[in-house]
């Protein structure tokens, strides 16, 4: 079960940092030979699948499985009797059950499990397995979970449907609102958004005959699903191995388990035969989570010069039936509720809290994305009412290192926003957009947007956020990488052997690479929160040079010279400076024993000084961060008058991300956000009515095709962060947060008017045509 | 119980199907079991498999990505909705690209097919598979099969595409990682390399 690559047959080049080296995994993709956890079969293998609650609120009455269990071919099915350990899954809270005992709270819930020769049996026993509900009212908005009376979705929890909710005041608070000379107020709601990963959750697990538990399965957390599937079945942490190869596709959707506690479930009572699960389309989006639905009430105040004064957000989210990342998504979108601006005076106000719709999670943007598009808005219309140039309004209030941000941390790090925008300024889509805007043909009109963007890397103060690099010294004279953090598309597996192989002064057919597996590598963390590269890259660079000092140490030894300095690695060996004689490293790594052989470096990532006003419970949540990546975007958009479809025609991305490892695997990172962006702002809306998903698979979910998606320009400003590996920060996430409000600021360049309810759809574009003005979300017309 | 067999790599990496025109000699290479315990009548299909001609016993209703799968241990060829509406299951049915996860096994007889791992042979690429990853069009890389399928697909109909028209020709496969740009790049450097070697 080695997931060993040998990165020689696809590239011959260095591994230079800054060099566009093609990516390791990128030979076995395009062959068709990467197995995927997907890809998983074995002889003997059984199929595992969930029965679901298919209401959205009920209290299990019974469960009978009499028939489904008599059906030839089906081999057992279970239920939360069959569950030993605590049966609760949660990152932070545990409030969702393996398989439901006492109520089902989303149509997703699982109420019971089932195990089968084929695929064919496991659907007609599923279909037989009797699930008695007895409906119980139910919860779909969070403003209204939050009223008094509502039905509660967990009777245990102390703080009603609230989960989370966090208040932060700067300076002079509601106080400073009489102060401004201007003052606007708006209301956006953005929608639930799939993440639509081409693979499904899926995975295979077996029982070892030495009594362990194997589940190999697409996700971005081995460690911590080995800590969850543990607890929940009743099991010894290290009796669980966790292997993750490559996902096929993940974006914050497998942050967290999905299949691994059912699967390992399933294996405990399959007789030690192997089992596979992968869930449906439609499984995947009834039951994976989403991007959390949210509710912004914004105003923002400024002096008649055009600096901000004064900020007031009230933030809801739908977090559905349970906490997953709710929490840390509430306190990420406060946290970035104001922008990369300085504003002396704040008030927010934030509740996540649970109804009984779909589960709302991580998505790359993690409430940035929300925030983002209602801010980015309100800058453009102060800009308006100010007569000012967007661009110049921005520039006005950018933050700079040095400067207290809107929540008031002190930016200690580099903050490139500036940069950004003065690079935009200055780029030809943005000083020829007139030109472009006054060449539309009848019935189009044009409109060019823009957005500031800024968005934290890692997990705030209070969780850890570290990283532990392994490297060995292969007895081949190779050095193999150990990756603690799972690379999901976004290309960290083959950064990591980069910064290695620069260090070692190694080239591919030098370096090998080990996928994550809790029994193989090293606990590091999660791949989100933009986090991967800057904190495994950082224990990396730890790890390489403990292992080149010994490795030219032992050599020095060897040849009985007096100063390990005179020498230096090169591809497969170590040279003598002086006299120019060489060891390979084969040799080398004879003469030292396997301890030796192998270094691991841990690191910590740096944390906010500063202790801000927010309550434990939100500084538990991750805020505030210290580190930040910034950009700025514009769009050019065009608008059908006649039937209110948009197009985005150009798009223009400057990001402040630190140094370019590589500028490929860089650039495809601000692409694929950027697509995934005008997805979220012009056609993907995910319909649910009293819980139920009206839109469960592609032909009415509308992700982008290569048709929806306009060509691109990924420009970066290379600002050197003095702790980030090789300079670099987070790139990971940022570009998701542009495109929403940049296109919807493009729409009113076009149109004059503006809609607070997304997707702009041709539907609510037209609407807009028609009403000549801004729309509420709530579909009231508000004049300003 | 389905019975799993995997062809020999050796096999199936065999030549390149369009370019193939020996004539089927019908040697039995592998019998697959019907897979399930519904009454079915197995079906003898023959085919050509990646250069390679096979002859089975399947149940005529089995899918063909379920054949090809789980049966033959074909899995580059991917399965992401079961619908037809991502792409992701393309594969080349006498040179044009078909959904996998559309067809029944019964529809592959007397065809000639072309998986993902018969567009290479050995460490030697299709140039279409070359360019993808010098141009990094690929990231989490689970449609890439059928974007690679769609692709020389797209060159067969439109020897030099615009990339409007490149951009049309996959505009059935859905990517959520890249935002599609460099996979135009690559289909572009393709249609480059293949107007050098000529």
């Amino acid at each position: 079960m080695t997931v060993d690559r040998d990165f020689e047959r696809i590239y011959r080049g260095t591994l230079a940092i800054g060099s566009p080296v093609p990516r390791v995994d990128a030979f076995d993709k395009v062959t068709g030979r990467q197995i995927f956890a997907a890809d998983y079969y074995s002889p003997d293998m059984l199929w595992a699948g969930v029965k679901r609650a298919g209401i959205p609120h009920g209290r299990v009455e019974y469960l009978h499985v009499e028939r489904a269990t008599s059906l030839a071919g089906v081999h057992a099915i279970l239920t939360h009797e069959d569950v030993r350990g605590s049966n609760r899954q949660g990152v932070v809270r545990k409030d969702q059950p393996v398989l439901c005992n006492d109520k089902v709270r989303h149509c997703g819930d699982a109420v019971a499990l089932v195990l089968a020769e084929s695929k064919e049996v496991l659907r007609q026993a599923l279909d037989l397995v009797g699930v008695g509900l007895e409906p119980l009212p139910a919860v779909f908005d969070a403003e209204q979970a939050m009223k008094e009376g509502a039905p509660l979705v967990h009777e245990d929890h102390e703080a009603g449907n609230i989960l989370l909710e966090g208040h932060l005041k700067t300076g002079a608070g509601e106080d400073a609102r009489d102060e401004c000379d201007i003052l606007i107020e708006a209301c956006f709601k953005t929608p639930r958004q799939e993440h639509a990963y081409l693979e499904t959750e899926v995975g295979w697990a077996q029982m070892g005959d030495d009594g362990r538990l194997t589940i190999v399965c697409s996700t971005q957390t081995p460690f911590r699903d080995r800590a969850e599937v543990a607890e929940a079945l009743g099991l010894k942490y290290t009796d669980i191995r966790i292997i993750a190869p490559y996902p096929g596709g993940a974006f914050g959707g497998k942050d967290g388990v999905t299949v691994q506690s059912l699967l390992g479930l399933a294996a405990l009572h399959s007789g030690g035969r192997p089992v596979k699960m992968w869930w449906g389309r439609e499984e995947s989006f009834v039951c994976g989570t989403k991007r959390h639905a949210a509710t912004m009430y914004y105003t923002l105040g400024a002096k008649s010069d055009g600096s901000l004064h004064y900020l007031k957000v009230r933030l809801y989210l739908d977090t559905g039936p349970y906490d997953h990342l709710g929490g840390v998504v509430l306190a990420l979108g406060l946290e970035h509720s104001g922008g990369p601006y300085r504003i002396p005076n704040v008030v927010l106000d934030g509740w996540c809290a649970y109804t009984n719709n779909p589960i709302g999670g991580a998505f790359r943007g993690f409430g940035v994305t929300q925030v983002t598009a209602a801010m980015e808005q309100m800058m453009d219309m102060l800009a308006e009412k100010l007569g000012m140039d967007p661009l110049n309004l921005r520039l006005r209030n950018a933050v700079k290192t040095g400067d207290r941000n809107f929540v008031g941390k002190t930016l200690v790090n580099s903050t490139g926003v500036t940069e950004c925008l003065e690079v935009l300024a200055a780029h030809p889509l943005w000083k020829e957009k007139d030109a472009w805007k006054s060449s539309a043909d009848t019935f189009k009109k044009r409109g060019v947007g823009i957005a500031a963007l800024m968005h934290a890397s890692g997990y705030g103060p209070f969780v850890p956020d570290f990283a532990n690099a392994k490297i060995q010294l292969t007895e081949q004279g190779k050095v193999r990488v150990y990756c603690g953090v799972v690379d999901m598309g976004q290309g960290n597996a083959s950064t990591n052997l980069q910064i290695v192989g620069s260090i070692l002064g190694q080239d591919a057919a030098h370096i090998e690479l080990v996928q994550p597996d809790t029994d193989r590598t090293l606990p590091s963390g999660s791949a989100s929160a933009s986090r991967c590269t800057y904190t495994f890259g950082n224990a990396l660079i730890g790890a390489a040079g403990i292992l080149k000092e010994r490795i030219l140490q032992r050599a020095a030894d060897l040849l009985m010279a007096p100063d390990a300095k005179h020498f230096a690695l090169v591809p497969g060996s170590v040279r003598h400076l002086r006299d120019g004689r060489e060891l390979p490293l084969s040799l080398v790594a004879q003469y030292l024993n396997e301890s030796e052989r192998v270094a691991v470096y841990r690191f910590r990532v740096p944390v906010a000084g500063e202790v801000m006003p927010v309550g434990e419970d939100l500084r538990l949540h991750g805020f505030p961060h210290t580190l930040f990546s910034y950009g700025a975007h514009l769009a050019y958009v065009e608008v059908d008058e006649l039937t209110g479809k948009v197009s985005v025609e150009r798009y223009l991305a400057v990001s402040d991300c630190g140094t370019v490892i590589n500028p490929q695997v860089y650039e495809q990172q601000i692409h694929g956000g950027i697509a995934q962006g005008v997805g979220f702002a012009l056609s993907e809306e995910f319909q649910v009515k009293e819980g139920r998903v009206l839109t469960p698979g592609f032909s009415t979910y509308l992700i982008p095709t290569a048709a929806d998606v306009p060509e691109m320009e990924s420009i970066p400003v290379q600002l050197y962060e003095q702790t980030g590996p090789f300079g670099l920060k987070g790139v990971g996430e940022i570009s998701t947060n542009g495109p929403l409000p940049a296109i919807s600021n493009a729409l009113f360049d076009a149109l004059g008017a503006r809609e607070g309810e997304y997707p702009l759809t041709p539907e609510r574009v037209a609407r807009v045509i028609g009403a000549g003005d801004w729309l509420n979300a709530s579909g009231s017309m508000l004049r300003w | 119980m389905a019975q799993r067999v995997r062809i020999d790599a050796a096999v199936v990496r065999g030549s390149i199907p369009w370019t193939e025109t020996k004539e089927p000699s019908l040697e039995i290479l592998r019998v697959v079991e019907p897979n399930s315990d519904a009454v079915r009548e197995a079906m003898e299909i023959a085919f050509f498999l990646n250069g390679t001609p096979v002859k089975l016993d399947v149940a005529p209703d089995r899918r063909v990505v379920d054949l090809l799968r789980e049966d033959l241990g074909l899995t580059g060829t991917k399965e992401a909705c079961g619908t037809g509406d991502c792409g992701a299951c393309t594969i080349l049915v006498d040179n044009e690209s078909r959904l996998s996860c559309l067809m029944l096994a019964a529809q592959l007889d007397g065809r000639t097919v072309a998986t993902i791992e018969g567009l290479s042979q050995g460490e030697s690429l299709h140039v279409i598979q070359e360019a993808f990853i010098e141009c990094g069009a690929v990231q989490c890389g689970f449609c890439t099969p059928g974007m690679v399928a769609s692709s020389v697909d797209l060159l067969h109909r439109i020897p030099s595409p615009t990339r409007q028209e490149i951009r049309d020709g996959f505009s059935g496969n859905l990517c959520r990682c890249t935002g599609y740009q460099k996979i135009v790049d690559a289909v572009e450097l393709a249609v480059r390399k293949l107007q050098e070697d000529r």
